[in-house]
């Protein structure tokens, strides 16, 4: 219920709650995935007699129910999608705008501050007025700002008895807000605290330099959350414009789930797009370029262990080679503990507690990135073989085996995505943003049935040349690459396959 | 805060709890516990295994044990090797990971729900035919001693808090970090984790749980399927918690490389376990909600808000929990002002609450949030699954959260006091002051 600090490195979860410990990678959220499997699914070959169970579930065609998508545009052009769903008395609502700190024009942390201001004031109403207005109503209200979205959340009961003050409410406050001078103070120092706390531990400023890196001289280069010295000359009067611009009507999705009809939903949306501000969506801004040549940034820092980022900018929306390349990452190092990273750098050596690799298709371009820590003795040897293995999977892609795993994975974990509101919003809070058609899930699902090894293979060597990623990294000292001392043979083995389900929802994190 | 609008969340909430989603609880012959929640919006399973051994149950030279056991449960069978268990999950489509807390260790798969018979037979092989082999265990220990640097040796915030725990609980299983004392954890054996995997992981110490879209009938002949062959084996005992007597105001400072000052204090104070009177456990939930139950609530209008002593703070209380529970505060404050001021603005919310009763409005206001939360919270069928997990293997009623609503409206605003006055006292407080070392920048 309660909010949690601005400052991000502060660990309060791990202090308030039993501290738990998890032997997985991070757990991965699974949104909403839909899906008619027609057709065959591939057949997988059940490995031996045990389990038992294999040939039966092998078989069993996975259920994937199909989300009821209906979209509509507001008078005023905001753009709305809404899924009904009458299984629980409540109703999520989610404005997505293309306002995150893409839009900064060099003001770094303006979109972050604009959108931490809201909720903190509004015509006749003070944030106390605010807080206790959803409180007592039992509705939480959030914002939040990310490279591409500036994001505004609302979840409320669906009974009208406390559905309709909560959108009155929700309507001035994202229509009217007043940016007092005192909040900005405030929530200024807050972010600054939180900065500072961020260099207390190397995760943060590995991935802000990791961004600057790929980035240099575009706008997703930028500290998204403002830096030292970027955060305080900001005035109200820019919050005022950056929320005029980029807040308006034509530059929102509106996404809705839950207990209420097509009719309700269409004066819901109504009313939320009349209170903001008139304007059209903002102009697309230029593809980022890729680093033609490797690029090494080291951050010494007195670790225990050292933090290696590798990537490149390398897709964007719209990417042709997108299924393809999702397809290949799951084998490589998408997939968790089926992937060929964590076989390889955790299971087999122990090396490192997580690796992961991933495409991050933002609007203007997106990053493959991959990502581990380890114990500095080890990070040679850890960088070494990572970059090994992502130079032997572009130059052969999976395996026929590894393709088909990976296909019955992704085809089989999308009814996981159906599950619950909380995962569909998100889901249709990217469709309405990157312009996606209305059955992109359901297109998705079949160009993954779709795709082969070679076009794998192909789509990897247009895409990623492991020379050219960027080597960035924080901890006692940079790490070298060395040879290889027990690099897997070539071909590989079979390492299974994958899970997905968040397909729509990746990009934004 | 009118009166009408608590007056209709109850009424609304009746009708949520009055159709509940159906729960179903059986046992086998050989002790296992098994609870099926049917919950039919989607085509979804979760499947759990609970163990009542957590790292309290640790002896003082094992720190770490139960969580290294852990991992091993992924590391292979006499039927499958070692991490043939998470391929085949993801191959199939699904997701599993497990968890290690100071009370429990539990285990999970979710799944489109035609492969429940998978997840059942792979559960019940590793409980069966676990295979923990030097080597593995070994080369695990590796990635377990990663997983420590990373989230602990290299936070300075998170090294503060394993101090701190060290002096907040003193003389319990609680006062060691899960992860276990790192010159400990790396000397574990493989032999020690098979003895407490022989221990612990009996039918009669386990709880499964499946939540989604199933019913009793189709689950029921899967779980004897593959479970009822487990040997019943010796339940181990586990003594009964009761309430500590006060430890006394106990303080640690420490110097750290942090660029901002953070500030701990923790009052040890009842779970819904030891409390005798079991209302303290409702009255100390409000207590909390008035404190920090939103940005409505005091610490964010008087503290951050008004004062404007911290850029962030927290207070909460863990009463779910097999020992005593924890009352917790945490804060970091603004620039200029120091951790004492910072300790005596909080001082003063506990003194407040000792000495002047919780208004309605507030009172009504962490009902809202409860009864609105317990709507939220069906969205999810991990979460419901968590939550059976949880009570079950502390021993607690099934209907908790069912009745929790019903329970808090009983408390009153004098019952706030009075915990406040029983518990919230020094002898029962840790205060710890974390600050930059000596030459570095505030």
């Amino acid at each position: 219920m309660s909010r949690e600090l601005r400052v991000t490195s502060f660990e309060k979860h791990s202090a308030t709650q039993g501290v738990m410990w998890c032997s997985g990678l991070l757990i991965r959220a699974v949104t909403v995935v839909s899906v008619v499997l027609l057709g065959a699914c591939a057949s997988l070959k059940p490995s031996a007699d045990f389990p038992t169970t294999e040939a039966q579930v092998a078989a069993s065609e996975p259920g994937a129910p199909v989300l009821d998508i209906q979209s509509w545009q507001t008078a005023e052009g905001a753009k709305v999608l809404f899924v009904p769903s009458d299984a629980l008395p409540m109703l999520d609502i989610r404005l997505v705008m293309d306002a995150g700190s893409a839009r900064d024009d060099g003001v770094e942390g303006l979109a972050s501050l604009t959108s931490a201001l809201l909720g903190e004031g509004a015509d006749n109403l003070n944030v106390d007025d605010i807080a206790r207005g959803f409180e007592d109503r039992g509705a939480a209200f959030s914002s939040s700002s990310y490279r591409d979205m500036g994001i505004i959340s609302l979840r409320t009961l669906s009974d009208p008895e406390f559905r309709d003050p909560v959108l009155a409410l929700f309507g001035q406050v994202i229509g009217t807000p007043s940016f007092p001078q005192e909040a900005l103070e405030r929530i200024r120092t807050q972010m600054l605290q939180g900065l500072r706390m961020q260099q207390q531990v190397p995760g943060p400023q590995v991935e802000k330099a990791f961004m600057a890196t790929l980035y240099k001289g575009h706008p997703y280069g930028g500290a998204s959350g403002g830096a030292l010295e970027s955060l305080p000359p900001i005035q109200r009067s820019q919050l005022q414009q950056f929320y005029q611009t980029y807040y308006a009507a034509g530059n929102a999705v509106i996404a809705m789930v839950g207990a209420v009809d097509r009719q309700q939903a269409e004066a819901i949306a109504s009313q939320i797009s009349q209170a903001l501000p008139a304007g059209p969506g903002a102009a697309k801004l230029d593809r980022a370029r890729p680093l033609e040549q490797r690029q090494r940034e080291h951050i010494t820092f007195p670790s225990a262990q050292t933090s290696i980022l590798l990537g490149n900018q390398s897709t964007w929306r719209g990417n042709p080679d997108h299924v393809a390349l999702y397809v290949g990452n799951m084998v490589l190092g998408g997939g968790g503990f089926a992937s060929i990273l964590t076989d390889e750098v955790r299971q087999k050596r122990g090396y490192v507690y997580g690796i992961g690799s991933g495409f991050s298709a933002m609007a203007s371009g997106g990053p493959f990135k991959v990502s581990f820590k380890t114990a500095s003795e080890n990070a040679d040897q850890a960088l070494s073989l990572t970059l090994s293995l992502i130079d032997q999977f572009v130059q052969q892609g999976p395996t026929d085996t590894q393709l088909e795993e990976a296909k019955t994975s992704i085809l089989g974990s999308f009814a996981l995505g159906t599950a619950d509101n909380s995962d569909i919003i998100g889901q249709l809070g990217a469709i309405g943003f990157y312009d996606l058609p209305l059955d992109y899930l359901q297109q998705f699902s079949q160009q993954v049935r779709e795709v082969t090894a070679e076009d794998i293979r192909l789509a990897f060597q247009r895409t990623l040349d492991a020379g050219n990623l960027a080597i960035v990294s924080i901890g006692p000292q940079a790490p070298e690459i060395v040879p290889v001392a027990d690099l897997p043979a070539e071909g590989g083995e079979d390492s299974g396959a994958v899970t997905v389900a968040n397909e729509a929802s990746r990009g934004e994190e | 805060m009118k009166k009408w609008m608590l007056g209709s969340l109850l009424a609304l909430w009746a009708g949520v709890a009055g159709a509940a989603l159906p729960t179903h609880s059986f046992t086998l012959d050989n002790g296992l516990k098994v609870l099926v929640r049917e919950d039919h919006r989607a085509p979804v399973v979760t499947v759990m295994v609970w163990f009542k051994a957590g790292s309290i149950d640790e002896a003082p030279y094992e720190t770490g044990l139960a969580h290294v056991l852990e991992h091993m449960m992924f590391k292979g069978t006499e039927r499958l090797g070692p991490g043939d268990f998470s391929k085949l999950v993801a191959r199939y489509g699904g997701l599993s990971n497990a968890f290690t807390s100071y009370d429990y260790t539990g285990y999970y798969q979710q799944y489109e729900v035609s492969r429940l018979p998978l997840a059942l037979e792979l559960e019940a092989d590793r409980l069966a035919n676990l295979k923990i082999e030097d080597e593995e265990f070994h080369r695990e220990l590796q990635v377990v001693l990663e997983e420590r640097r990373m989230r602990t040796d290299d936070s300075p915030t998170a090294l503060a808090w394993e101090k701190f725990q060290a002096i907040a609980r003193p003389g319990t299983g609680y006062a060691h970090p899960v992860i276990g004392w790192r010159s400990l954890l790396a000397q574990l054996q493989p032999e020690q984790a098979r003895s407490w995997f022989q221990r612990f992981y009996v039918p009669g110490n386990a709880t499964l749980v499946i939540a989604g879209d199933v019913t009793r009938e189709q689950v029921e002949p899967l779980v004897e399927r593959f479970f009822a062959e487990l040997p019943a084996g010796h339940t181990p005992p586990r003594p009964r918690q009761t309430i500590n007597p006060p430890a006394g105001e106990r303080r640690l400072d420490l110097a750290l490389p942090v660029k901002v000052p953070t500030l701990f204090m923790m009052y040890n104070v009842p779970s819904l376990v030891t409390a005798e009177d079991k209302r303290d456990f409702y009255a100390l939930t409000m207590l909390a909600g008035v404190l920090d139950g939103g940005m409505s609530a005091r610490i964010e209008t008087d503290l951050v808000r008004g004062q404007k002593l911290v850029a962030g703070a927290g207070a909460s209380y863990s009463g779910i929990q097999r020992g005593n529970g924890t009352f917790t505060i945490q804060a970091a404050p603004n620039p200029g002002v120091t951790l004492d001021q910072v300790e005596a603005g909080l001082r003063e919310q506990i003194e407040k609450l000792q000495t002047t009763l919780p208004s309605e409005a507030e009172m009504a206001r962490v009902r809202a949030g409860v009864l609105a939360s317990q709507v939220y919270e069906k969205d999810s069928v991990m979460g419901q699954a968590m939550e059976l997990g949880t009570l079950s293997t502390l021993g607690l009623d099934l209907d908790l959260s069912e009745r929790f609503a019903e329970e808090l409206s009983k408390v009153t605003a004098e019952d706030v006091q009075r915990v406040a006055q029983e518990w919230l006292v020094p002898e029962r407080l840790a205060v710890g002051h974390v600050q930059p070392e000596q030459g570095e920048e505030k």
